[in-house]
């Protein structure tokens, strides 16, 4: 029995051995990096909130393709983009281009904080204008007196 | 009154916003290509692959050139249209078998009937991102001039057919 365990072991144990090393993840590590840099500046246009670096639609890995035999032609980033951006629109690029119809799209949420702060000012300026209470006049007083009564004769009743 | 007018303008135009937004379709997206030449290519033909196709093969026609594949759902619902709109005549429907086995494409075609006056036959892709290819079914509509005049991006419903295509298709043919 005993002996059995141990060359169960031993076989277990040389398991190892026929383990193949892993597969390197890419074969240039430097093409490999620069694809990573353009494809996160980049929406994967089948799933529209991740990026073609992330993304593991079938069109994310074609485009991956594509841009890798570009960047293997020495072609540039800008003539990559270009590419992408030619074929699917600036809605491709992550950091859309400052153009005339993009012009809202980016100066809107300045636009939205100063609103918001002009009106904020606009708000605490009139708030310091309006006068402070002055002294109770006697009707208020009265007034005060009765409600504070009923209110205490209320509690004495609960 | 006067107090209440300021944020009801601005619930207005938040309501507006909202609705435009809301009743847009995110996954048409506008493609660059529109108005502008149809990228060329040549690629075997699905059904005899010693023949090519290529966009110039069409040039003085206007015609229907429509990305499709037997792995996808939505062609399906869309093919009867096509196939009716062939049956009418009309103007020719190129297809774009995308991403296919040439085996599952033709036994589609067989199955679900034939609308395309030939499938060109785009095995890598290459084809589809020249075109701009993100969702099949995908539809271009190119005129005399082998210019994309439109391009549909889903499956062609009845409606989208009559209201958006067919208009079209009548001007660029006059």
């Amino acid at each position: 029995m005993k002996r059995w365990l141990v060359i169960v072991f031993a076989l277990l144990l040389s398991l190892g051995a026929i383990a193949k090393d892993a597969a390197p993840l890419a074969e240039d590590p430097v093409l490999e990096a620069r694809l990573m840099a353009i494809s996160e500046e980049l929406r994967c246009l089948v799933c529209q909130n991740e990026s073609l670096a992330g993304s593991r639609a079938d069109l994310a890995l074609d485009l991956r393709r594509e841009i890798r035999t570009m960047i293997r032609d020495g072609k540039t980033d800008k003539e990559i983009l270009d590419f992408m951006v030619g074929r699917y629109g600036d809605f491709v690029r992550y950091r859309p281009p400052v153009k005339p119809t993009t012009w809202l799209l980016w100066v809107g949420p300045f636009l939205l904080l100063g609103g918001g702060v002009a009106a904020m000012l606009m708000f605490l300026r009139r708030r310091t204008k309006q006068p402070l209470a002055g002294p109770l006049s006697d009707e208020e007083r009265h007034r005060a007196e009765a409600l504070l009564a009923n209110s205490s004769s209320k509690d004495n009743r609960s | 009154m006067k107090k209440f007018l300021l944020p009801l303008i601005g619930f207005a135009v938040l309501v507006v916003f909202l609705a435009i937004g809301l009743n847009r379709n995110p996954r048409d997206v506008p493609s660059p290509l529109v108005g502008k030449p149809a990228p060329d290519f040549k690629v075997p033909q699905l059904g005899d692959p010693s023949k090519s196709f290529s966009p110039a093969d069409m040039k003085g026609k206007v015609w229907l050139f429509n990305v499709w594949a037997s792995w996808c759902v939505s062609c399906r619902q869309e093919h009867p249209v096509l196939v009716a709109f062939a049956k009418q005549g009309g103007v020719p429907i190129i297809g774009l078998n995308y991403k296919d086995a040439a085996a599952d494409g033709k036994k589609w075609l067989v199955d679900f009937g034939d609308p395309y006056q030939l499938s060109a036959f785009d095995s890598d892709g290459r084809v589809g991102i020249n075109y701009g290819v993100y969702g099949v079914p995908e539809t271009y509509i190119i005129d005399k001039q082998g210019v994309i005049r439109m391009k549909h991006t889903g499956p062609i419903t009845p409606d989208s057919l009559k209201d958006e295509i067919l208009p079209l298709v009548a001007e660029l043919s006059k």
